[in-house]
């Protein structure tokens, strides 16, 4: 087992400075395309920790004996793998999610968030790291989603996880709900983020 | 029929944008949207892949899938026809044409894990499009993921010189000029609708 300062460091560093949607600008595609509401982002989040955790474990697991040269294809097709079990699952259990996410399920395999930590990490990691890695960069990953999610169905209908929360007296901001309301609120989300390590920069200075 | 089909490929272009209505293909196109000609490169490969592989991808759901009732294994399947098609046309751009291969060549690998490609594909299923229809749905969101890259990367040129606050460089004024690009395109919607 890793010793435990290192296993804190691989935990605690994609939720702050080295956050896979913020400072590594990965995965974003689907940042955006799903964070119309909160309830689809959540559902959208445990799918996405689910297949980062485990492929970076399953991978870890098999490292050794993956070829260099297909090593991409071996990744792909066991993250597509996992991928598979959460769109039937979805499909199952929650047909009209599965039918409002549309394709952005399927797209979890091509999210560079995932491919990158089996790159990066899980192929040069013990399974037990691994794991925590995919955890953490899938918890990341989900709480940027979440804020940004939040704010996007709270301006732009007034409601959160589907119960109205501002009055009758909110125009709604219906901008907030379309296209270009998911890259105004990723970028002012990422220039409020980045402006706090910024400060806190010259602060050490 | 055809009809359908030139309908669907403007609204590909236009009205729903690949990149700027569903927002697929941006890891690429923030990380090469730098410079004009990197992006042309790139974005004339990906015209081409998307076109072809959603039209291939097409065959192989309609042909092999769906008669043995393999519909979930369509991600696994439609990712290998991607990678092994990318792969072939490296191989036989690099024997036929050196010019091309040093203008396309390295864009080629970095076109499969471009979501937008794997997009296409399965938004051709769910919407369940025809071959012709597929065909010119993947050649219109290809044209429109070009546009929009080329627009970016015009103005990321222009945008060398401004000032920019110091927490929006880089990804961030990206971003912005994105979303602004969006609101302009959603002028077209309304005139083809598409879903």
């Amino acid at each position: 087992m890793a010793a435990p300062g290192k296993l804190k460091k691989t935990f605690r560093d994609p939720l702050g400075k080295n956050n896979p949607v913020f400072a590594q600008i990965l995965g974003i595609c689907s940042t955006l395309a799903v964070t119309n509401k909160l309830e689809n982002t959540v559902i959208m989040s445990l799918g996405v920790l689910f297949t980062t955790s485990l492929s970076g474990l399953t991978i870890s697991l098999i490292r050794k004996w993956i070829p260099a040269r297909v090593r991409m294809m071996v990744e792909t097709l066991i993250i597509a793998s996992f991928v598979i079990i959460v769109d039937i699952t979805l499909r199952a259990y929650m047909p009209e999610v599965w039918q409002q996410l549309g394709p952005y399920v399927g797209l979890i395999i091509t999210n560079c968030i995932i491919m990158g930590r089996a790159e990066a990490f899980a192929l040069n990691n013990p399974p037990g790291l691994s794991l925590v890695d995919g955890i953490a960069s899938g918890i990341g990953y989900s709480y940027v989603l979440i804020v940004i999610a939040f704010f996007r169905e709270l301006l732009g209908t007034g409601e959160v996880w589907g119960f109205t929360v501002l009055g009758s007296w909110w125009t709604n901001w219906s901008i907030m709900i379309m296209p270009p309301g998911a890259f105004f609120m990723l970028a002012i989300f990422i220039w409020f983020v980045k402006g706090m390590i910024i400060k806190e920069e010259e602060a050490a200075k | 029929m055809t009809a359908s089909s030139i309908a669907i490929f403007f609204a590909a272009i236009f009205t729903n944008n690949i990149l700027l209505s569903n927002y697929l293909g941006m890891c690429s196109f923030l990380s090469v949207s730098r410079e004009i000609k990197t992006s042309v490169g790139l974005g004339v490969a990906v015209i081409f892949v998307m076109a072809s592989t959603s039209a291939l991808n097409w065959l192989v759901y309609n042909y092999i899938l769906l008669p043995f009732g393999l519909e979930y294994l369509r991600f696994i399947v439609f990712i290998i026809v991607i990678a092994a098609f990318v792969q072939l046309v490296e191989m036989v751009i690099e024997r036929v044409s050196e010019v091309l291969y040093a203008a396309l060549g390295i864009f080629l690998p970095l076109i499969t894990v471009n979501c937008a490609i794997l997009g296409v594909s399965l938004f051709m299923v769910i919407r369940e499009y025809s071959l012709l229809e597929s065909f010119t749905f993947g050649l219109g969101s290809g044209i429109g993921w070009f546009l929009a890259i080329m627009a970016m990367a015009g103005i990321r040129q222009k945008l060398k010189r401004a000032r920019i606050p110091h927490g929006l460089e880089g990804a961030g004024i990206t971003l912005i000029i994105t979303g602004m690009m969006a609101l302009a395109f959603m002028g077209f919607s309304g005139m083809l609708p598409i879903g």
